[in-house]
Formats: C-alpha cells, structure tokens, sequence
C-alpha cells in the first residue's frame, strides 16, 4: 500500500504541477479564458500537491511530528488565501497563489530536510506574513515615501556596514548578525531601502549628474556588501542598479556601459579575490577538484541527476549531501525527490511572477511607484538565476538563496515584503483604473476581466 | 515618455535567458543521469543499493556470468559460474567496479520491476530485484580464446564487423573474481605482473609488424596512383645515416613489390618507405585512426601513442615505420582499425551489452549498433582488405589459408627488449575476406613469431565462429 501511494503520487504531483504552471501561463496571457475558475483550480491544486508531499512524508518517514506540520502549514496557506483576499479584494490572485506554492514547497521540502529549521521558518513565514498584511494599506496612507529618497541610502549603508563590522563570518563570508540569539541578514532588507533609494533618486529627474550620483551611492553598497564577501548580494545590487537606471533614463548606453563595466569588474574580483577564483575553477572543472572546491556542485549535480525527470521520491534521495543544501541548493534537492520536472515548473511559476511584476510595471503611470516594481521585480528574477544556474552548473556559484523556498529568515520575510508592496502598488492601479471610468488603455486583459466580473458581481448584488 | 520598451526588453532579456538555462538542466539530465549515479563519489548507489539487489549479467547464449545468490537471511552473494573465464570484461563490483559491472551499473542497481512486486517487497521487507543485463559476450568463443592463451600472458579480442559486438574479450592472467575479497590485497601488493589490469584494452604494447597496416595506409594515401610501382631490393637489413633495422630473423627478402614487403612483412622495405614519407600528413591518417585519441569505448582503456612529428630523428623514422620504437597500441584499438577496414572503412562502436530486461524479462533498453564514423575511404579499406588476404594466402599468416572461409591479416613479432628471440606474437584479422563477419586480434606475450604462435590461435577462434553457425 504504501509503495502504492508513495511511487504514484510522484508522478501525481508532477503532473499537479505541469497543470499548475499551465495556469500561471494562462493567467498571464489573459485571453478569453475564465480567470475565477483558473484561480481556485490553482488553489485546490496547491492544497493537492501539500496533501501529497505531506503524505509521502509521513509513510515513508512513519513519523507522526510530519502529520501536525502540515496542518500548521495548511493554516498559514488557509490564513495567506482568505486574509488578502477579504481585507484587499483587488489584490493580484497570481502573485498570492504563486507565493502560496512556493512558500508551501520550501516548507515541504525544509522540513523533510532538517525538522526544526522548518518549524523555525514557519514561525518567521507566519510573522512574516501579518507584517506584510499592513504593507498595502500603509502604501495608501503614507504619502513622505519620495521625500525620504536619501534617508533609505543612509540607513541601507549603515546596516550594511554594522554587519562588516560586527558580523558572524559562516563559510567565508559575512553576511549576518545576531540580536538576541536572532540572526538577521541585512543585506536582504536593505535591498528593499535600495530600490526605494533608486525610485526616488531617479523617478523624475535623471540626468547624467543624477544618475553618476546614483552610481556613487550604489557603489558604496555594492562595495561593502563585496568587503564583506557577500558576493552574491553584490551583484544583486549591481544588477538591480543598472536595470532601474536604463529603465528610468530609457537610454541604451546605460545599459551598455552597465554589461562592460560589470564584466570588467568580475575581472577586476578575479584578480583581487583567491575565493573568487576557487568557485570559477570549480565552475569550470568541478570533477577536477571533487574532493574539496568541486564538492558542493558535484554533489548538486548528483543530486540532479539521480533525481532525473521524476525524482527519486521524498525521503528517498540524499540531498543532505551537499553542504547548505537548504539554503543555497534547495533546488536540487527538489530535482532529486520531486524531479527536475518539479524543478522546472518551481522556475516557470518564479518567472510567472516576474512577467506579472514586469506587466504591472508597464502600466503604472507614477513613475517612482514603477520604478520599485520594476527594480523588485528585476533584483528577485536575477537572485533566481544565480541560485538556480550556480547549482546546476550553468554559472558559478554566488550562495544566493531561493526566494520564498531557501532556509532563511531574513530572506523569506524580504521576499514576502516585496511582494505585498508590489501588491500595494497593484491594488492602487486597480482603484485608479477605478476611477478613470475602469478604461486604463494599457491595462492587460487580466486586469481588465477582473474589473468586469467584479461589476459583475456588484450587479448581481445591487439585483 | 513612455518606457514600455525598456521593461518590455529587460522582461524579454530574462525570459530568453531562463529559456537556454532551462534548456541547459534539461541536456544535463537528459544525457547525464548514468555517469552521475555511477560516479564513485555519489552516494546514492548506496541508497538504490539498500533497495535494490544487483541484476543478474547473461551472456548472449543466454548463460549466466554473474548473479546476485540470496540466502535465507537475505544475505547477498555475487556469484561468477565461470570464474576465471570472465574475470576482465564482467568483472567483480565489491572492490570497486570494473567490466560490465561498472558500465552496467546503473542498470543493475535500478529496477524495473512491476509495481505490485515492489509493494509486495516493502510489506515483506525484502530488496526489489535490480535489472538483468544480457551481454554480447559468448561463452563458446570465450572459451576457445582462452583455452588457446593457455599459460601464456596477453590478450584475445573478438568481435562482430557489422555490429561492434563484442564477442570475446580474454585477458591473461586472470583471477578469479567469486574470490576478490579474499585475493584483492595479495593482487594489489603484488602487482609486478598486473593481474588486475585489462590487457586487452588498457595493455599498451609495440605494436610490430601490425603497425605496417597504418604504414602502409599512409603510403598509399601519398602515393594513391603509383603505390603498386613500388620495388625494393631487400638484403635483410636496411641502413640509414646511423641507423639500421633488420628484417626479421636476417632474412632477405629479394626484390619486392609493395603487396609483397606487406605480405612478408619485409622490414626493410617498410623502413625505406618510411624514410620517404611526409610526416606531418602520417600524423594525420594517425589521427584518423585514433591514436592519441580517445576510443568509442566504455571500457577503462589506455590510450595508444607514437612518436610520430615532424621533428622525429632518422631513427625514430625507421622504428615508427615497422611498428617499433616508441610506438605503442592496446589490443583492442588495433581490434577497433581491423574492424573499420574490413567494414570499408567505417568504425562501429564496441559494445558489450545488448538489453536490458527487468526480472520478468520484459526489455527494459535495447542498445543498437552505432556508427563511430569512418577511418579511411572504401577505396583505401578495400586495398588494405586485399593486401591482408595476400598475408594469408602468400605471406607470414599461410597457417591460416586453405580453410573453408578466406580469412585476411597482418603478423606481427614485436621486440620488447634487444634480446634477440624475444618478441610478442601479434595476429590480428578477419574472416571471411569477401564479406568480413568477425575480426581477431592477439597477442601472446613473449612467444615469438605472430606467425607460428598468434595465427593458429586466430584460426581455431574463426574455427568455432564457423563451426558454432
């Protein structure tokens, strides 16, 4: 019975997953299909893939501790679901149900890595998430957000520098501190003071002296997160840096001179940095170098691989083998259980929320409040390349973790903060196409059948 | 101003790059999923292991080589019934891997086994069955090869020309792998005669007068008109500057023609026309040909080597011409070079296993011939082909004409040290010559001529391969 169920549902939950990601495409390309009906098909497909996850666990593991977790995570995504939707009921369905299923996996996929870190990381979801539900309100009602513009660069620094100066080194880099037995991350939260800087720096003006001061005070981050060899952070911020500039200047040079100087600068660490060095040698040459510098990619790969198409099954690889596997290679080890199939989908819906993110960004007409979408939208799909092309070899390591799935305190709470601000932004867009007489010209079909089953439905009230 | 085409192509820019690097996981897997699970470092062997139990590895007649024995404490044995016979090419899987038992690997760790028996396993708590691996090897032939070796050292490879198949693969000495654990330390410590060691694919050894077939290749590739104008007086040596080389044993071979020194395996005449030959064009047909190169095989296997360059002394020259010197080859790649001449020029793959089925016997892979692609022309096998038919019918393998089938080769009687009389016997051909269907190669270490110790083993082998049919 039990090997029934356990080699079954493998294949049940990819497909569960193809179909999800199915929706997400159709939900982004709008057409005439029924949005309402993709969105609780999306929902009951998530309760779907955490049922089965959840009991490979428990029949395979006959440990009972696995049968109140998820209970404990069906609540959070009960709670996530029902929350947001009756306190905003403009909020974007696709971003919650997408974070829903990432949010939901990682926990899966954390607990059956190491038990406690997920009960900690549930705890810090769960807070994470009544934080967040006052983001989009406090959007609303705060009106000093592009006045401030120098102030989140002053802070964002600062926080960065206390970690330089105070902060814990863990495998040769320092990246975090502790306050009251907590560790944080900064370098996550000042990501979110960085695009707000950027916004307001350049929203509305951004001439050449703009943007070279912009360039000092991004610099001045991206230099310390690489003093503290927080590498992957650095180029996050980079990335960032160069993507608001070209979108807030529409100029191609910036762009340009943005790619020249980042290649010259990855020279320039090359040269400067022995830890540098080593990840390209085992980028380049892993299995030269198997015992000690190629270690943690081999074994990513080797988690990969022996997963294939399907995976081997919950509990039933041994993803433990490669060091900070929950953390900076939890993709592979979801390759290795759930399958590389599992593992696509989990991109194809990261990438979903990015064209969404990139969808509301074109249609917002405040140029600051599109400045952060876009920026949020650009600095999270780029910490997803790095994550997931440093471990399946693509492009060398940088010890990024996966946004919403990754062990990590400081960057599960940044991830969910950026999406409920992009969800503040949305429902403002929303409210204001309201006003507009609901006929935004560039408002996408989805947006627009939204608005027209809510009248719908208001109509059938007023009835 | 509007900046939809600036989100738009960032939005554009990363899709394009999460499309090559989604493409890019899907390769990996796709092509990598073995070698992974085989890599000694990866420890989810271990994990299928404590699943499954090794497969079972047949022979092509359907003969068991190795099986994994139960007994009632479900304890696991690895059992070879024919000991020593197959100790190289199956191999042994508890010391490591070697054989079939490391490329079948990961098939023999997985299995295939219907869901209902897997079921039926947990709740009984037993291992599920790995899949059965059903080899090209045959035990008649097998058998044949190494009765011949008999106490000498070296190796015997038999294959199929059409296919790649291979046949036989013998390797002296040998051991007996029911016993690896217990021999293992005793074989590593004393390793001075590498009893581990695979001689047919990783033995690298001079090749001698068999090297002559690539001399001679690169000649008539130089010479594609004239070739057969070729003459030479041979006096049974031939001196050049400082250097000279003897024909074998001193004999003088007269006035030859090129078929002819081929034929007799006149090293004097292969040591005057290496001495007009353009070096830097027979380091290409050399490439051809593989040496330096990597094999099509899923064997370990050494690599073969020459001094061929354009910077070789006069010596060097003459030694490389006739296979001396410090030119060295493994049995099987001089196998690999037979068979493309006798399939007019393309090389098939080597392989040693044909499907694998799991434990109902439903095929789980089938494994088809693969071209590797073409060593030389069909004009330049086909002259090749009639120039190692005059070797049988007129030359050093003359043990081997009159039989039923035109068998076609090339001696050899490599000198491993200046002590004169010791050399290796080489043989290595094909059978028959018009339409070739299996090739042999030898080598029997320190024996003498290839001629009188080498060609009547590659007869009684071609003997059973005709007989069997």
């Amino acid at each position: 019975m039990r090997e029934y169920v356990t080699e079954l549902s493998k294949y049940f939950i990819n497909v569960c997953m193809i179909v999800y990601t199915l929706n997400c495409l159709l939900l982004l390309t709008g057409g005439r299909s029924n949005i309402r009906s993709i969105n609780i098909v999306q929902k009951i497909l998530i309760f779907l893939v955490q049922l089965m996850c959840f009991t490979d666990l428990v029949l395979v593991s006959g440990d009972v501790q696995y049968v109140f977790f998820y209970a404990f995570v069906q609540i959070f995504l009960i709670a996530a679901m029902v929350m947001v939707s009756l306190i905003y009921e403009r909020a974007n369905q696709l971003l919650l149900n997408n974070m829903c299923m990432l949010a939901g996996t990682g926990l899966c996929m954390i607990s059956r890595l190491s038990f406690n870190k997920a009960v900690k990381q549930y705890i810090i979801i769960l807070l994470s998430l009544i934080i967040s539900l006052f983001i989009p309100y406090l959007l609303s009602r705060i009106h000093f957000l592009k006045k401030i513009t120098w102030l989140y660069a002053a802070v964002g620094i600062g926080l960065l520098s206390i970690v330089l100066v105070l902060g814990e080194t863990s495998y040769g880099a320092k990246i975090s501190f502790s306050l009251g037995g907590i560790s944080f991350q900064p370098s996550e939260f000042v990501k979110i003071l960085f695009i707000f800087f950027l916004a307001g720096a350049l929203w509305e003006k951004y001439s050449f002296a703009r943007v070279a001061l912009t360039a000092v005070i991004a610099g001045i981050h991206v230099i310390v997160l690489v003093v503290s060899t927080d590498l992957g952070s650095a180029v996050i911020f980079f990335a960032g840096y160069v993507f608001v500039v070209f979108t807030a200047t529409r100029n191609y040079l910036y762009l340009l001179c943005g790619a020249v100087g980042g290649s010259g600068a990855a020279c320039v660490a090359y040269r400067l940095f022995g830890h540098v060095r080593t990840r390209v040698l085992a980028w380049r040459n892993p299995w030269n170098y198997i015992d000690d510098q190629g270690y943690q990619i081999t074994q990513s790969l080797f988690a990969i691989g022996s997963g294939s198409w399907f995976g081997m099954g919950l509990l039933k690889g041994n993803p433990k083998a490669i060091p900070k596997v929950d953390a900076d290679f939890i993709f592979s080890s979801i390759c290795e259980e759930l399958g590389v199939i599992f593992g696509i989908c989990l991109i194809l819906i990261m990438l979903s929320c990015f064209v969404m993110m990139m969808q509301t960004a074109i249609q917002i007409r405040d140029r600051f409040y599109q400045l952060i979408v876009y920026g949020i939208g650009i600095m999270y799909i780029f910490q997803i390349f790095l994550t997931v092309g440093g471990g399946v070899k693509f492009i060398p390591l940088t010890g990024v973790t996966l946004p919403f799935i990754s062990y990590g305190g400081s960057s599960v709470m940044t991830t969910m903060l950026m999406f409920f601000i992009i969800q503040g932004i949305y429902i403002r867009l929303q409210q204001e196409g309201d006003r507009h007489g609901g006929r935004g010209k560039a408002a996408p079909k989805y947006v627009e059948e939204v608005r027209s089953e809510q009248s719908d439905r208001t109509e059938q009230t007023k009835r | 101003m509007s900046n939809r085409p600036q989100i738009m192509l960032s939005c554009g820019f990363f899709l394009v790059l999460f499309g090559v690097l989604i493409g890019y996981l899907g390769y990996f897997v796709a092509t990598s999923e073995q070698e992974m699970i085989n890599n000694s470092y990866n420890s989810r062997q271990e994990i299928l292991l404590s699943r499954n139990y090794r497969g079972t590895i047949y022979s092509r007649d359907g003969e068991v080589l190795a099986e994994t024995v139960l007994d009632e404490e479900q304890n696991e044995t690895r059992v070879y019934p024919y000991a020593n016979l197959f100790s190289h090419v199956v191999g042994y899987s508890t010391q490591g891997r070697m054989g079939v038992e490391a490329l079948a690997n990961y098939y023999l760790i997985n299995t295939n086994t219907s869901l209902s028996n897997k079921a039926a396993n947990d709740v009984a708590g037993l291992k599920n069955p790995g899949d059965n691996v059903y080899t090209t090897l045959d035990t008649k032939i097998q058998q044949v090869a190494d009765d011949q070796m008999g106490i000498y050292r070296g190796a015997i490879v038999v294959t199929e020309v059409s296919t790649g198949k291979v046949l036989a693969m013998v390797s002296h000495p040998n051991f007996d792998p029911n016993e690896i654990q217990d021999i293992w330390d005793s074989l590593v410590e004393n390793d001075t005669s590498s009893i581990l060691l695979n001689r047919a694919t990783q033995g690298l050894y001079p090749p001698g007068s068999t090297f002559k077939i690539v001399t001679a290749l690169e000649y008539i590739r130089e010479n594609p008109t004239n070739y057969q104008q070729y003459s030479f007086q041979c006096p049974g040596y031939f001196i050049s500057g400082d250097s000279r080389i003897n024909c074998y044993h001193g004999a003088s071979h007269g006035q030859v023609d090129f078929a002819r020194s081929f034929a007799k395996s006149c090293n004097s005449s292969f040591a005057n026309i290496g001495m007009g030959l353009d070096w830097e064009s027979f380091e290409e047909t050399l490439k051809d040909l593989l040496f330096h190169e990597e094999l099509p095989l899923s064997l370990a296997y050494a690599k073969s080597s020459t001094a061929v360059s354009s910077k070789m002394t006069v010596d060097d020259m003459m030694q490389t011409s006739i296979g001396q010197g410090k030119t060295q080859i493994t049995p099987m790649h001089l196998n690999m070079i037979t068979c493309a001449i006798a399939n007019n020029g393309v090389l098939m793959k080597p392989y040693f296993v044909e499907r694998v089925t799991n434990d109902a016997g439903d095929v789980v892979k089938s494994f088809k011939p693969d071209a590797y692609g073409r060593l030389m022309t069909e004009e330049e096998a086909k002259v090749l082909s009639d120039l190692m038919v005059e070797v049988v019918e007129n030359g050093t393998a003359s043990k081997l004409s009159g039989q039923s089938y035109t068998a076609a080769g090339k001696t050899g009687s490599a000198e491993y040290n200046n002590v004169k009389g010791d050399s290796h016997a080489w043989f290595t051909g094909f059978a028959p010559a018009d339409d070739p269907e299996v090739c042999v190669t030898i080598i029997i270490e320190g024996a003498g001529s290839g001629g009188d110790y080498a060609v009547p083993i590659a007869r009684r082998i071609f003997d059973a391969y005709f007989g069997e049919k």
